[in-house]
C-alpha cells in the first residue's frame, strides 16, 4: 500500500499538484477524481493503519527482545513460557495491561494525567512519516527537511513526560520529569550537531536523498565519508541514548531512587503507552542513525542501488516493489542492530548520577561534537568528497570516477577497513568465547563451591 | 452555487478547511493560555498554540520554518519555561491570581495589539491574498535546489551581519547566565561550610 503511494509520487512520475505538497495531507494514490476529503481520510487511515500496526509490532518485538537480551546477559533464560522461546510474551503482557485497572491518583491533575501518555506517544508516531524503509517505501519522500523534522517532533516528546510527572502530583514522578527536562534539553544539542556533521557530508536533509547518496556500496556510506562523520556516528549514538532516556542515561525513571520516575503513578493501558513510545523512539533514532550513517536501505555491495537506478524509469513497478521489500528488510535489520547495541549498553553499564550525566554532555560530548563540526567543515573545504548519487551520477567501483578526489577515496577505504576490523574483532571475541565454552555454564558459579567457602570463613558482611 | 465558488478547486478547498481548522485550534488554545490559572496547564496550551502555528507553516510549504518552530519554541523554550517554574515555585500547584488592575492593564494592551494587528492584516491584504491562492511551487527533490540551502546561502551571504550580531547577543546572554549561576553556587557553598 505504501509502495503504491510512494510510487505515485516518485520523481519518475509527475508530482501530484496541491495537497501533495503538505506533510500529512499528501495525495496518496493520485486519485484526481476523488473528493479531497476522501483523499484526506484515506491518508489518515493509511497513517493510522500501516504505521500504527508497524509501530506496535516493532515495540512488542523490542520489548520481548530486550527481556531476552537482559536475561541472557544476567545468566538466565528470560521469558520462555508464552509461545516458542517466549515470543508471545509481549502480546500476553499487552492483554494483561489492557485488563488492568486504570488507576488515577486522587490529587492528580486528572485531565493532564489522562492526556500525557498520548502526548508522549504521538510525536514518535509522527516521526514514522518520513522514515525511509526503501527508496520508494516512504510515506512522505519529498519533505525537504526530513531529518530535521524528525528531530523537531521528537523534541516535543519531552513534553509528554514532563506532563505525566507533573500531573501525577507525586514526588518521584516530578523528580523524574525534572531530570528528563534538563537531560533531554542538554543532549539535544550534541545530538543535533552530530547529525549536522553527517548532513554536511551529504549536503541534504531529505531522508530519501540521504539514502540514495549512499547507494554505491559500503565505501559511500556517510559514516566512512571522512574521519569526522566516523566519530560523529558514536557521538550520535551516545546522545541518542540520553535523549531516549535509555540506560545508562535512564535517570528520569531510575527505579532504585525514584520508584519508577515519571510513570510511577501510571498503570494499565496508559503505562503501556509510555512503554510503546520508548521502544518506538528507539526504533526511530536507530532508523535515523541507519539512514544518516549506515547507508539507509542499501546493502554493502551497492546491489540495491544498482538495480534501483536501473528500474526507476517508471516501467518496472513489480521489480521496484520486490527491490523495496528487500530494501526495507535491510533497513529494519540495521535499525535493529543499533537497538541491540542500545540494549547491550543498558545491561552492561551502571547508571551515573544526574550531575555526571550533565557533565558528560556539557563538558565532553558538546565540545567533542563542536570539534567534529569544525573538522567536518574544514574537511569539506580542503578535501571534499565525490558529490552525486552513485550509479546515477557516477560509478562507485570505477577508478575513473574517483580520480578527481583521490584523498577522499583513500580515506573512505581506510575507514571502511577500520570499521570492518572493529566488527571482526568483536565477532572473533564472541566466537572465541562461544567455542571455548565460556558460556552460561562456566559463568555461573557453582552453589556448592560458595557454600563450602562460607563454611570455611563464615559469611562476609560488609 | 455561484461561479466564484465553483472556481475554487478541490485542493484550495482542502487547504482552506485545513487552514481554518488549524487556525481555530491555534486561536482556542491561545485563549486557553490566557484564561487558564494553572501555570503548567498554561504551558501545555502554549504548546498546542506553537504546534498549531507549526502546522500552518507546514500547510504553507515553509517546512524548515515549521521544524524550527517545533525545535526552538515547542521543544526548547517551552521546556525551559516549565523547568524554571518547577525549580522556582515553592508550592507545586502554583496558580495565577491576577489583581483587578493587572487584568485591566492586560486588557488594554491586548486591545491595542489586536487593533494594530488587524490594521496590519487589512492593509496588507492586497499583497498576500487568500491562503489558498498562495502559489505552490512543486519541490524538485531530485536536484539539490532545496529551499533550505537557499536559506543557508542567504543567512551566511546577504544577511551575514544581522546573523552574526544575533549570535554575539546570544553569546553575551550565555556568558551572563553562566556568571549568575556560578556566583550563586559559590555563596551557597560557603554557607554549607559554616
Amino acid at each position: 500500500m505504501i509502495w503504491a503511494c510512494a510510487i505515485s509520487s516518485s520523481p519518475a512520475l509527475p508530482l501530484a499538484d496541491g495537497l501533495g505538497q503538505t506533510l500529512v495531507f499528501k495525495d496518496l494514490l493520485g486519485w484526481t477524481a476523488a473528493p479531497w476529503w476522501a483523499k484526506l481520510a484515506w491518508d489518515l487511515a493509511v497513517i493510522a493503519g500501516v504505521f500504527g500496526g508497524l509501530l506496535s509490532v516493532i515495540a512488542m518485538f523490542c520489548i520481548w527482545w530486550e527481556r531476552k537480551v537482559a536475561g541472557h546477559m544476567q545468566c538466565r533464560p528470560g521469558p520462555n513460557r508464552v509461545g516458542p522461546i517466549g515470543i508471545f510474551q509481549s502480546a500476553a503482557d499487552g492483554l494483561k495491561l489492557m485488563l488492568k485497572e486504570d488507576l488515577l491518583p486522587k490529587d492528580a491533575d486528572k485531565w493532564m494525567f489522562r492526556f500525557a501518555p498520548y502526548m508522549a506517544f504521538a510525536p514518535v508516531f509522527a516521526a514514522f512519516v518520513v522514515l525511509p524503509f526503501g527508496p520508494e517505501f516512504v510515506f512522505e519522500p519529498r519533505l525537504a527537511v526530513g531529518i530535521f523534522y524528525i528531530l523537531a517532533v521528537l523534541s516535543v516528546e519531552i513534553m509528554g513526560v514532563i506532563m505525566a510527572g507533573w500531573a501525577s502530583n507525586s514526588k518521584w514522578a516530578i523528580y523524574g520529569a525534572m531530570r528528563e527536562a534538563c537531560q533531554m534539553v542538554s543532549y539535544e544539542i550534541p545530538l543535533g550537531i552530530s547529525i549536522i556533521v553527517g548532513v554536511m557530508a551529504a549536503g541534504t536533509l531529505n531522508m530519501v536523498r540521504l539514502g540514495n547518496l549512499q547507494a554505491g556500496g559500503i565505501h559511500t556510506w556517510l559514516i566512512f565519508r571522512n574521519p569526522f562523520t566516523f566519530a560523529a556516528f558514536f557521538a550520535y549514538f551516545v546522545a541518542s541514548l540520553a535523549s531516549n532516556k535509555r540506560a545508562p542515561f535512564d535517570l528520569p525513571e531510575s527505579e532504585s531512587e525514584l520508584v519508577a520516575g515519571f510513570h510511577t503513578e501510571y498503570s494499565g493501558l496508559r503505562f503501556s503507552f509510555f512503554f510503546f513510545a520508548e521502544y518506538a523512539a528507539m526504533f526511530v533514532v536507530g532508523g535515523i542513525q541507519a539512514t544518516l550513517f549506515l547507508g539507509a536501505w542499501n546493502d554493502p555491495f551497492g546491489i540495491i542501488g544498482y538495480f534501483h537506478a536501473k528500474f526507476a524509469d517508471g516501467n518496472h513497478d513489480l521489480q521496484l516493489l520486490v527491490l523495496n521489500a528487500v530494501a526495507s528488510g535491510i533497513f529494519v535489520t540495521k535499525a535493529m542492530v543499533i537497538i541491540f547495541a542500545q540494549m547491550w549498553m543498558r545491561w552492561t553499564l551502571p547508571r551515573p548520577r544526574i550531575d555526571q550525566v550533565l557533565y558528560a554532555c556539557v563538558k565532553v560530548l558538546l565540545p567533542l561534537s563542536c570539534c567534529l563540526l569544525l573538522g567536518a567543515s574544514l574537511w569539506g573545504l580542503v578535501v571534499g568528497s565525490r558529490a552525486g548519487v552513485p550509479w546515477v551520477d557516477y560509478q562507485p567501483f570505477s577508478w575513473a570516477d574517483w580520480r578527481a578526489v583521490p584523498v577522499a577515496l583513500a580515506t573512505q577505504i581506510i575507514l571502511v577497513l577500520i570499521g570492518l576490523g572493529g566488527l571482526t574483532a568483536i565477532a572473533l571475541w564472541v566466537g572465541y568465547a562461544f567455542i571455548t565454552g565460556r558460556n552460561l555454564k562456566q559463568r555461573l558459579t557453582d552453589p556448592a563451591d560458595i557454600i563450602s567457602r562460607i563454611d570455611q570463613t563464615g559469611p562476609v558482611i560488609t | 452555487m455561484t461561479n466564484a465558488m465553483l472556481a475554487i478547486s478541490d485542493t484550495q478547498l482542502a487547504t482552506n478547511v485545513l487552514f481554518y481548522t488549524l487556525a481555530a485550534g491555534v486561536a482556542l488554545s491561545a485563549l486557553a493560555v490566557v484564561l487558564s490559572r494553572n501555570i503548567v496547564r498554561t504551558a501545555l496550551f502554549l504548546l498546542f498554540t506553537l504546534g498549531g502555528v507549526a502546522g500552518l507553516y507546514f500547510l504553507l510549504n515553509a517546512e524548515f520554518l515549521a521544524a524550527v518552530q517545533l525545535v526552538v519554541y515547542a521543544g526548547g523554550t517551552l521546556i525551559l519555561i516549565i523547568f524554571g517554574v518547577m525549580l522556582t515555585s515553592k508550592a507545586p500547584g502554583m496558580k495565577f491570581e491576577p489583581k483587578a488592575i493587572e487584568v485591566l492593564v492586560a486588557a488594554i494592551t491586548g486591545t491595542i495589539m489586536l487593533v494594530a494587528l488587524l490594521a496590519g492584516i487589512i492593509s496588507t491584504r492586497g499583497y498576500a491574498g487568500h491562503p489558498a491562492e498562495i502559489v505552490r511551487q512543486p519541490l524538485d527533490w531530485g536536484t539539490s535546489q532545496y529551499p533550505v540551502s537557499d536559506l543557508g546561502q542567504a543567512l551566511l551571504g546577504d544577511y551575514l551581519l544581522p546573523f552574526e550580531l544575533a549570535s554575539v547577543l546570544l553569546l553575551v546572554v550565555m556568558i551572563g547566565a553562566a556568571f549568575l549561576a556560578k556566583g550563586r553556587r559559590r555563596r551557597s557553598g560557603r554557607e554549607d561550610k559554616v
